[in-house]
């Protein structure tokens, strides 16, 4: 089709605009709260072609129906589900725009040039998958394809001769069928696991639990079109730490004090149980305000990580998020010991603003 | 002539049969030639806006990109498409129902009889499918010779500029933005009346000379200035005094003609829509229809004429309309008797037995658009009956509310909206603004405001265009100013707004 020319000009363009605008994005909780499974509402301002127009004022006009002066007119703003693109015809609404998680990722590796991960060689597993592409003389006859052994039996018809175009009767024989058969491919599959922990002490507020989100969100879109299968879980800790599901992950809020090596310890007895390092490529992110209860239990997280964690993941990121409690010291005891590890990923997230950054840090090591 | 698939046998007698029907009501049709298209083909047409080929631009793509994901989801699916051409095209969606079809293609001769017949359309080109694929041509090859970027951005750049069009000006020859002849010299003289010299100071009062000369010299400055009088047809003006290059003057050229041909459209969206309804309704309901389609067309034709709170739906307005003039000129419901007349029961069963409505109809389609029908056949009674309202926002509850159920405002508000089919009024004032060669717009105020994030964006287009500053004028909360682009930056600044002459 000959749209399909301007389809796909429309589309760089877009690209070319989430590209530009992509540190605001990655600042905008707002299109997470959207997201569905493969895709994401980008909201985009003005990708239409100016004009001279009226002021864009909630203005009215006329319309049909019941009702009095004062009596409210139709569905509200507010009030969702509305019918049809109403919302664009009235209030001037921006543009969304859908773009696929593998587009968006897409978007994110060129411009924050990610590397390609390179998933750990030993921990290739295979999978073997089935793919219905050829055909074959015998087979099963729910598998029998009738268009193919028409052809052929057509074809050996007139070939003999025993065609007649005025009593188009065509007979299949035995040799004639065809049926769909299978080949059976064999895949390397990666498998990747990250290991989210969160501090959830009372020092974290909201706004620094929105920066963990959304940085999860970053990171999940992008190891997602690195490894087939991705599997997420999430630890929160205090002084204690416990596994939690996803939502619950988000939401939470302790107070009480912080032991970071609670979750380190949780952290290893994950990987311990299901995911043997030579299957899967893994990922531990901490957030914290850098906080913790005691230099001693900071000791012990050192041991932790560099004996029984880093030797077995591709990558160890720590985020410290900025709070107005935090005494941040965590981070700089990390810096101390690990300097020299290049699984180690260290970012501070003063704000949001920071997210885009803070992302490049951790993914760009290509690990 | 294109070449187009012929229709199967089935749909071909179809449109053969809703044809004579057409014929026998009296409307007058160019040839039809439809074509049945699946879904993608027809959101690809629908989003060239009813063409079959568009030079190459991506808000195409982007038109296509929404009206498929609105199809996706069942939102709106595109149900009759035809283009104001001699012969006319029209589009029938693939996989509709019989009884659909039917409607489609009554509705679908509703609109060419409307193209055919409507003065506002007479001036449009009848084979504007032709030059569509002309102007794809030449921009293809503007396209290979200077890259996609350039093209694509000057095209944008002529894009946000392609509603200051003159929407009256194909009909119209209007004076020249520039005087052939400034005027003669200095000289001024004034004729005076004959007399004796003891009378003159009283046949030619020295005064009234004096004002007509003044009058005349003012005129012979006017003369001079350029344009002569302001000109709606900014477009226009551009194309004839901006300094562009041949490809760039084509391209403005092409996207002006392509506006101009879509503008009468947009001046009877009402009108034209009410009448293919109109015509579908009697068509299939006194004619073509087969008993057992009856709940089917039922079922969609009440879809047409959904009505919604907040969006006057123009098939259901102006069907509304025709059949309100229809019924009020057989029974003779106008003129002084009918106005004076207040008892609501005479009124109902009023009837002068006059029988003119096919004939009157007959006659608006002819000579009207959206603005005049809505002013002369707007009545109480229809806004009564018909439920109409304003409606504001308002701004304390944060909500839409019904504002006034006056006839007066509903009128008014409907013909506000309608008024250079919802356009700001922008006329080139001045070609030599400062007498620097800069470019001065005016904007017409009529009670709304420009959008200023818009018209600083349009003032780089114009700036790209005219390659001098660009200034336009305007009512801006209450008081006169004056916004203009001189290439690297934005100003504006308190200006004194001078009528336009």
């Amino acid at each position: 089709m000959k749209i399909e020319q301007d389809h796909a000009r429309f589309r760089e363009i877009v690209r070319g605009r989430i590209r530009r605008d992509l540190r605001k994005h990655m600042a905008n909780g707002e299109l997470l709260g959207k997201q569905g499974d493969q895709v994401v509402r980008i909201p985009l301002p003005r990708i239409d072609i100016p004009r001279l127009r009226h002021g864009s004022e909630q203005q009215g006009g006329v319309g049909q129906g019941d009702g009095d002066p004062g009596d409210p007119a139709g569905a509200q703003p507010g009030d969702g589900n509305q019918p049809g693109k109403a919302g664009q015809a009235e209030g001037g609404k921006e543009l969304e725009l859908e773009v696929s998680i593998d587009e968006l990722a897409e978007i994110m590796a060129q411009e924050l040039e990610l590397p390609r991960i390179e998933p750990r060689g030993s921990k290739q597993i295979k999978t073997v998958t089935t793919r219905y592409t050829g055909l074959r003389q015998t087979g099963p006859e729910s598998l029998r394809n009738f268009k193919r052994t028409y052809k052929t039996a057509l074809r050996r018809m007139i070939g003999s001769g025993e065609y007649n175009p005025h009593d188009p009767i065509v007979i299949p024989r035995r040799e004639d069928r065809r049926y769909r058969s299978y080949r059976t491919d064999e895949q390397p599959v990666a498998n990747a696991v990250i290991i989210y922990m969160m501090d959830v002490s009372g020092s974290m507020g909201d706004e620094q639990k929105e920066i963990v989100r959304i940085e999860s969100f970053w990171i999940d879109t992008w190891l997602r079109t690195q490894y087939k299968g991705l599997e997420s879980r999430y630890i929160i800790h205090d002084a204690t730490a416990r596994e939690v599901d996803r939502d619950t992950f988000f939401h939470t809020r302790e107070s009480g004090g912080t032991m970071i090596s609670s979750a380190y310890r949780r952290c290893v007895e994950i990987i311990d149980a299901d995911y043997p390092d030579s299957e899967w490529n893994i990922y531990p992110f901490h957030f914290s305000d850098g906080d913790n209860w005691s230099v001693d239990d900071t000791v012990q997280c050192m041991h932790l990580l560099r004996d029984r964690i880093l030797p077995r993941v591709n990558l160890f990121g720590y985020g410290q998020v900025e709070s107005p409690y935090g005494s941040g010291q965590f981070i700089k005891d990390l810096q101390h010991h690990f300097a020299t590890s290049d699984r180690v990923v260290l970012s501070e997230i003063a704000s949001r603003e920071r997210i885009y950054d803070s992302i490049r840090d951790f993914l760009g090591k290509g690990l | 002539m294109r070449h187009v698939k012929p229709l199967p046998p089935h749909l071909a007698e179809l449109v053969d049969e809703t044809r004579a029907v057409a014929t026998g009501f009296g409307l007058e049709l160019f040839e039809t030639i439809f074509e049945v298209v699946d879904y993608q083909r027809i959101n690809e047409i629908a989003a060239f806006g009813g063409f079959p080929t568009r030079y190459p631009h991506w808000r195409f793509g982007m038109e296509y990109e929404q009206l498929s994901r609105s199809a996706e989801y069942g939102l709106s699916r595109i149900y009759e498409m035809v283009i104001n051409n001699d012969p006319a095209y029209a589009y029938l969606l693939e996989g509709n129902s019989l009884v659909e079809q039917r409607t489609v293609v009554a509705h679908v001769f509703g609109h060419v009889d409307f193209f055919r017949n409507n003065y506002f359309f007479s001036h449009t080109d009848r084979k504007m499918v032709d030059r569509m694929a002309n102007h794809a041509t030449r921009v293809r090859r503007h396209i290979d010779r200077l890259g996609i970027e350039r093209v694509e951005a000057f095209l944008d750049t002529c894009l946000s500029l392609d509603n200051l069009i003159d929407i009256n000006a194909p009909g119209l020859r209007r004076p020249e933005a520039r005087a052939r002849d400034t005027s003669d010299g200095e000289r001024v003289s004034v004729q005076k009346l004959p007399a004796r010299d003891y009378m003159d100071r009283y046949i030619n009062p020295p005064e009234y000379i004096a004002e007509l000369e003044a009058q005349q010299r003012r005129e012979a400055e006017r003369r001079r200035a350029f344009p002569v009088h302001p000109q709606a047809d900014v477009l226009g003006f551009l194309l004839e005094f901006a300094p562009l290059d041949a490809w760039e003057r084509d391209l403005l050229g092409i996207v002006r003609d392509e506006a101009t041909y879509f503008a009468p459209q947009a001046m009877t969206k009402i009108m034209n829509e009410g009448w293919a309804t109109y015509w579908h309704a009697r068509i299939l309901t006194e004619k073509t229809l087969r008993g057992d389609e009856i709940i089917d067309f039922a079922d969609a034709h009440s879809r047409v004429v959904a009505t919604s709170p907040r969006k006057l739906n123009p098939y259901k307005l102006g069907l509304e309309l025709w059949r309100d003039i229809q019924e009020r000129w057989d029974r003779g419901m106008f003129g002084p008797e009918w106005d004076a007349c207040d008892s609501l029961a005479e009124r109902e069963t009023w009837d002068r037995q006059l029988g003119e409505g096919m004939h009157k109809l007959f006659q608006v389609r002819r000579l009207y658009n959206d603005i005049t029908f809505i002013d002369e056949f707007l009545t109480p009674d229809f806004v009564e009956r018909q439920r109409l309202y304003t409606f504001g926002y308002d701004h304390r509850s944060r909500s839409w509310k019904i504002s006034s159920r006056e006839f007066d405002d509903i009128k008014r508000s409907l013909l506000d909206s309608l008024t250079n089919f919802g356009q700001p009024w922008i006329v080139v004032r001045d070609g030599n603004f400062r007498n620097r060669g800069e470019l001065l717009l005016s904007h017409r105020f009529d009670g709304q405001p420009l959008d200023l994030n818009h018209a600083r964006d349009v003032l780089q287009s114009l700036h790209r265009v005219w390659r001098r500053p660009v200034s336009l004028e305007s009512l801006w909360q209450g008081k006169g100013r004056l916004f203009s682009f001189d290439g690297t930056q934005h100003a504006d600044q308190a200006w004194d707004l001078a009528p336009l002459t």
